[in-house]
């Protein structure tokens, strides 16, 4: 009998979260701002009974442990849900004030829970996943019942719960009271729905103005990606390194770096507009700003999304069938619309929605080139730094934009799941797609040949505009503005860096960088529950951690000023609520690349090793680990180069001293420092560059050396 | 000793499997005696996967006990359980090497690497896969894969070993040397293996014992001679070795004989006790063995079976025709040893029935 017997791991598990619990007692601060103590040390505390609580339950927890009572598991399962209890009280009585008065004394301090009490809540989560194990829970292993709570333990704290503030905050008033009049009176402000722009007015509600964008961007973006997909997919197109650069753009461009450049060409003093007055003698005029400007900046930041979201469906089309329709005498014509047509056609309503969420959701474009056309986003922001400081206003329009962009969000889900791309299988078919009709290919080929010189041109100035002292006037060259920001200078203590992006720019990396760690983690363990458990509430855990998709970060940003400004948990001004907002906004790509890897790694994988005697945290760190560190490796420099980029969650959450570079550029390129935000675009879009370069060059050749290796076995095997 | 050969390695109690509205597999019950190979059988979507999955504990039961040895397993993981598993595709991990693939579950179960790279090093000789100890899966062919597994498997010398459907991913002339070894290896080792397969020929080659099932239940449970040669029903009849199911209509039955007609040719057979349970006169058919039927060219007489050749197909060991039975409206299959002159079609020939090939069966249990 060469096998360990049963529960020797387990128990060096429940020591580890054992000892775990006794830091987050003892050394940890128990709560945050003045009253960093640990929970050990709070005992003279007002009410300290029930503040021992946590202590008294580990030692419980201890006792049991290595004395082996026989009914430690039910003890266990007691003792961490009393302790998750006892959390959850003290946070709702911080939340409500209760406490505030009668701790430490005085009124003044109003404390929230710190690191300690996170810990502790951590600790009593993952035990009570270890005790519900053992009563026959998710099979009886423990490890993913632990990830499973502690995923959705967070989602729901750090996304359920800000939503759920910014309800709570729609319905009060400025006093705190429930006022349902209030509310009904805010959501059918005129401001939101007015229709006036119809009938003569000068603009219509955000509401409109934000569906009327977005419907119009999903449209064109469609109609422009499936142009590039066919292009790509079914013509001998000369330049396909083109297309795929195309692809890779949006994700190094952060959002508004595509209207800051399209003020550059095409705005008053801009290079075009200065080309056109001078030659032709048109006047100057503010086009760009508005409608219009908004939808050619959202289509040029959107329409690669759209481009690959099709083109893989136009690959997915089995070139088998279009050969079929040619052997039964179907033309290139009939070929295409009787055949391949219909099968992309679900795929074209899913681009569609996912470019109206997308530019729901966008808020950089609105805010650099809006001008008076306000869309919801933008309206919420101005709503809490305005003038008016109304965040129950904020509050209100964040309900509206988050019911739409999550009924297009539902809408895309069902659509997905009702129809299925036929012909999408794992096997390669052999055979040659169908070349395009003629007058196709030339339409085709009439709007992608000048989108691509719009696009070089807008990059163009992206990369040179920050190099010459004024684009549209004088094109000398300079590094003014490169030296404002990054210079370096000595001074009498040595070199130091004067430049005015320094600070914002190493506070940028700074967060992205830790933020990609617990983004790729988080992000990997939701694939692996999804994709190789099968458990009740399953597919509503799916749901949870993709919508956090849906919620566009304006909304994520003024609910994190709602739900984090206060105790029981304040973080605002600090770097973690940053990181935090990073990690769930950005965790849904981790979970794409996660499940796309584990979907090709054979399930018996994880059966075998289970059947050879590893537990599950085993077979995750033997097996699926190894297997998935290129998936890995990339979901953590997607997490690193989404967070540099992001700026609408953020905008919220900046302070004085922890600035980022994205709201660091908005800032500038409000007051018309038009230079030095794109120079300091320029930097962070090559930063970002070297980052993807550099992994694709760590990560690629491994990845093809296993993809290899997983064909030839399964050639082997067959 | 005794002991461990009175109690049965693995035990099922009333053991289902409901996914859902569906039931895989419906209260079975079974027991499996140490040092023996018992196999699984049965079409596509029976329920013997699943069946398996429970024992390795990959599934857990919707309803009843599994006991292995005598230790009640039914709600302990995969990874406590004493059994091993090789799987259809292998699974051998991918970034490791043959020598870590084996180790694997000894390094799991806490044992030191050089212990465990010696034990793995003498099951790899004993598969005869000694000096590939460094190789990714990658780099051997499909008949070395599965010996990897078989490998890692046995290393853990594990109470009860399991095969899913082994052989399916090699070629038709591996698979019979494979499957000999895994034959010689088990008793060898004198192993308690449980086998799946679809395959009734790989089932009769390798097993002591085959359980055959058929939706989600246990239809007959027995040697591979008993099953071969008193199929419990027409379905088994025809699953393992193809029997020509005829109508026949029973005149006279006792204890231990039947005398049944059919079309004119009167019978006697063992009656195998089917009219003591739920069969009637009217549910009897008379299972053949293609083999079983001797053709012989010429015109029926009086008490002889007669019948047309519709169709003939030379296999070079063998024959097979296809003949209608005059009066009868049906075609049976026979299987004739004599290759040297075929009998072209529609020539008129007369059946001779061997009774060594021939049972009396009732209708499907669970049809």
């Amino acid at each position: 009998m060469l096998r360990a017997r049963t529960g020797t791991t387990r128990q060096s598990g429940i020591r580890f979260w054992l000892i775990a619990g006794w830091i987050s007692a003892l050394l940890l601060p128990w709560r945050g701002l003045e009253h960093d103590r640990p929970l050990v040390f709070l005992w003279s505390d007002l009410f300290a009974g029930i503040w021992f609580w946590p202590l008294s339950a580990l030692i419980v927890i201890a006792v049991a442990t290595y004395a082996g009572l026989r009914r430690q598991n039910r003890l266990l399962i007691a003792v961490a849900l009393l302790g998750l209890l006892r959390v959850g009280l003290e946070a709702t009585l911080l939340r409500d004030r209760i406490w505030a008065a009668g701790l430490a004394g005085g009124g003044a301090d109003w404390p929230s829970l710190g690191s300690g009490a996170a810990l502790f809540t951590l600790t009593m989560t993952v035990l009570l996943a270890y005790g519900l194990a053992k009563r026959g829970w998710m099979k009886g292993d423990a490890f993913t019942l632990a990830s499973l709570f502690v995923v959705c333990g967070s989602i729901l704290i750090f996304v359920g719960y800000p939503v759920i503030c910014i309800l709570i905050s729609a319905f009060q008033d400025d006093a705190g009271a429930t006022d349902l009049g209030l509310f009904f009176q805010k959501i059918t402000d005129a401001s939101i729905w007015n229709l006036s722009c119809l009938t003569g007015g000068r603009y219509c509600g955000f509401a409109w103005n934000s569906l009327a964008l977005a419907v119009v961007v999903g449209l064109l973006s469609t109609l422009l990606g499936l142009a590039f997909a066919l292009i790509a997919t079914r013509t001998r197109f000369p330049f396909p390194r083109l297309l795929k650069v195309i692809s890779v753009l949006p994700i190094i461009t952060p959002p508004f770096v595509i209207g800051l450049a399209l003020i550059l060409i095409f705005g008053r003093a801009g290079m075009a507009m200065t080309v056109l007055h001078d030659w032709l003698d048109l006047p100057r005029s503010r086009w760009i700003y508005g409608m219009t400007g908004l939808v050619l900046a959202q289509l040029l930041a959107f329409t690669p999304i759209a481009y690959l979201v099709l083109s893989g469906v136009v690959q997915g089309v089995s070139p088998a069938l279009e050969e079929a329709s040619q052997t039964l005498r179907g033309n290139r014509w009939r070929t295409f619309v009787q055949v391949t047509w219909p099968l992309i056609r679900p795929g074209l309503a899913n681009a569609f929605l996912i470019g109206f969420i997308e530019s729901l959701a966008d808020f950089g474009n609105p805010m650099m080139i809006g001008g008076n056309f306000r869309v919801l986003s933008v309206s919420i922001y101005f709503a809490v730094v305005g003038a008016a400081q109304d965040q129950g206003q904020a509050a209100v329009l964040a309900i509206v934009l988050l019911v739409f962009t999550l009924s297009a969000f539902l809408l895309q889900r069902w659509w997905l799941g009702r129809r299925s791309y036929v012909t999408v299988s794992g096997k390669g078919d052999s055979g040659i797609p169908a070349p395009l009709p003629r007058g196709l290919h030339i339409a085709c080929l009439g709007v992608v040949i000048p989108w691509l010189t719009l696009t070089a041109v807008v990059y163009g100035i992206i990369l040179i505009g920050g190099f010459v002292h004024n684009v549209g006037s004088d094109y000398t060259p300079t590094l003014e503005y490169f030296l404002t920001a990054f210079g370096i200078q000595q001074g009498d203590h040595g070199w130091f860096l004067s430049g005015s992006a320094w600070n914002s720019l190493m506070t940028t990396l700074q967060v992205a960088f830790i933020a990609m760690f617990p983004t790729a983690a988080l992000g990997i363990m939701t694939a692996y529950l999804l994709n190789r458990h099968r458990f009740a509430g399953r597919d509503a855990f799916e749901f949870l951690t993709m919508m956090s998709f849906a919620i566009p970060g304006t909304v994520i940003g003024i609910s994190y000023i709602l739900a984090f400004n206060t105790p029981p948990v304040q973080i605002t001004g600090t770097a973690i609520i940053m990181v935090i907002a990073f990690v769930f906004r950005n965790m849904p790509v981790g979970i794409r690349a996660g499940i796309a890897s584990l979907s090709q790694v054979d399930r018996s994988l994880d059966e075998a090793s289970l059947t050879l005697g590893a537990n599950s945290a085993t077979t995750v760190r033997r097996v699926i680990l190894p297997i998935l560190r290129p998936a890995i490796a990339v979901s953590m420099v997607y997490a690193f180069v989404r967070a540099i980029t992001s700026v609408s969650a953020v905008i919220f959450l900046v302070s004085g001293e922890y600035n980022l570079a994205t709201v660091y550029i908005v800032g500038r390129a409000e007051y018309g420092e038009y230079g030095l935000a794109i120079v300091y675009s320029a930097v962070l879009i090559v930063i970002m560059l070297l980052a993807l370069i550099g992994i694709q060059a760590a990560v690629g050749e491994r990845r093809i050396g296993r993809r290899a290796m997983t064909t030839q076995s399964r050639t082997a095997a067959a | 000793m005794n002991q461990a050969i009175l109690i049965p390695a693995v035990t099922f109690e009333k053991v289902s499997k409901r996914y859902g509205g569906i039931t895989a597999v419906d209260a079975i019950d079974f027991s499996i005696a140490s040092g023996t190979l018992v196999t699984l059988l049965g079409p596509s979507g029976c329920g013997k996967t699943t069946t398996l999955r429970m024992i390795a504990g990959l599934e857990t039961p919707s309803e009843g006990r599994i006991l292995i040895g005598d230790e009640d397993v039914t709600g302990l993981p995969a990874s406590q359980r004493d059994v091993s598993m090789v799987f259809q595709s292998y699974a051998l991990f991918p970034h490791m090497t043959v020598m870590e693939n084996v180790c694997y579950g000894l390094r799991a179960s806490g044992i030191a690497k050089r212990r465990a790279e010696e034990l793995a090093a003498d099951k790899l000789s004993t598969v005869g896969l000694s000096g590939f100890e460094k190789r990714l899966p990658s780099e051997l062919s499909g008949g070395q894969q599965q010996r990897v597994a078989v490998a890692r498997a046995i290393v853990l010398e594990p109470k009860v070993l399991l095969f899913d459907e082994p052989l399916s991913n090699l070629d038709v002339k591996l698979r019979r040397r494979v499957r000999e070894d895994i034959r010689s290896l088990q008793q060898q080792l004198s192993l308690t293996a449980v086998y799946v397969t679809h395959d009734q020929e790989e089932a009769l080659a390798v097993s002591d014992r085959i359980i055959v099932m058929r939706n989600a239940r246990i239809v007959q449970d027995g040697t591979p001679r008993k099953l071969y040669e008193e199929p419990a029903d027409r379905f088994i009849a025809d699953f393992i070795g193809n029997a020509n199911l005829l109508p026949v209509h029973a005149e006279r039955i006792d204890a231990t004989t039947a005398r049944v007609r059919l079309h004119g040719v009167t019978l006697t057979l063992p009656s195998r006790g089917l009219l003591d349970g739920t069969a009637t006169r009217d549910d009897l058919a008379l299972a053949v063995r293609p083999q079983a039927i001797k053709l012989r060219e010429g015109r029926a007489g009086q008490n002889e079976l007669g019948g047309i050749i519709r169709k003939t197909v030379y296999l070079g060991g063998h024959v097979e025709y296809e003949v209608a039975i005059e009066g009868l409206g049906a075609d049976v299959l026979v299987i004739a040893p004599e290759t040297a002159r075929p009998l072209p079609p529609e020539t008129p020939v007369i059946l001779e029935l061997q009774a060594q090939g021939a049972a009396l069966v009732s209708a499907d249990q669970h049809s």
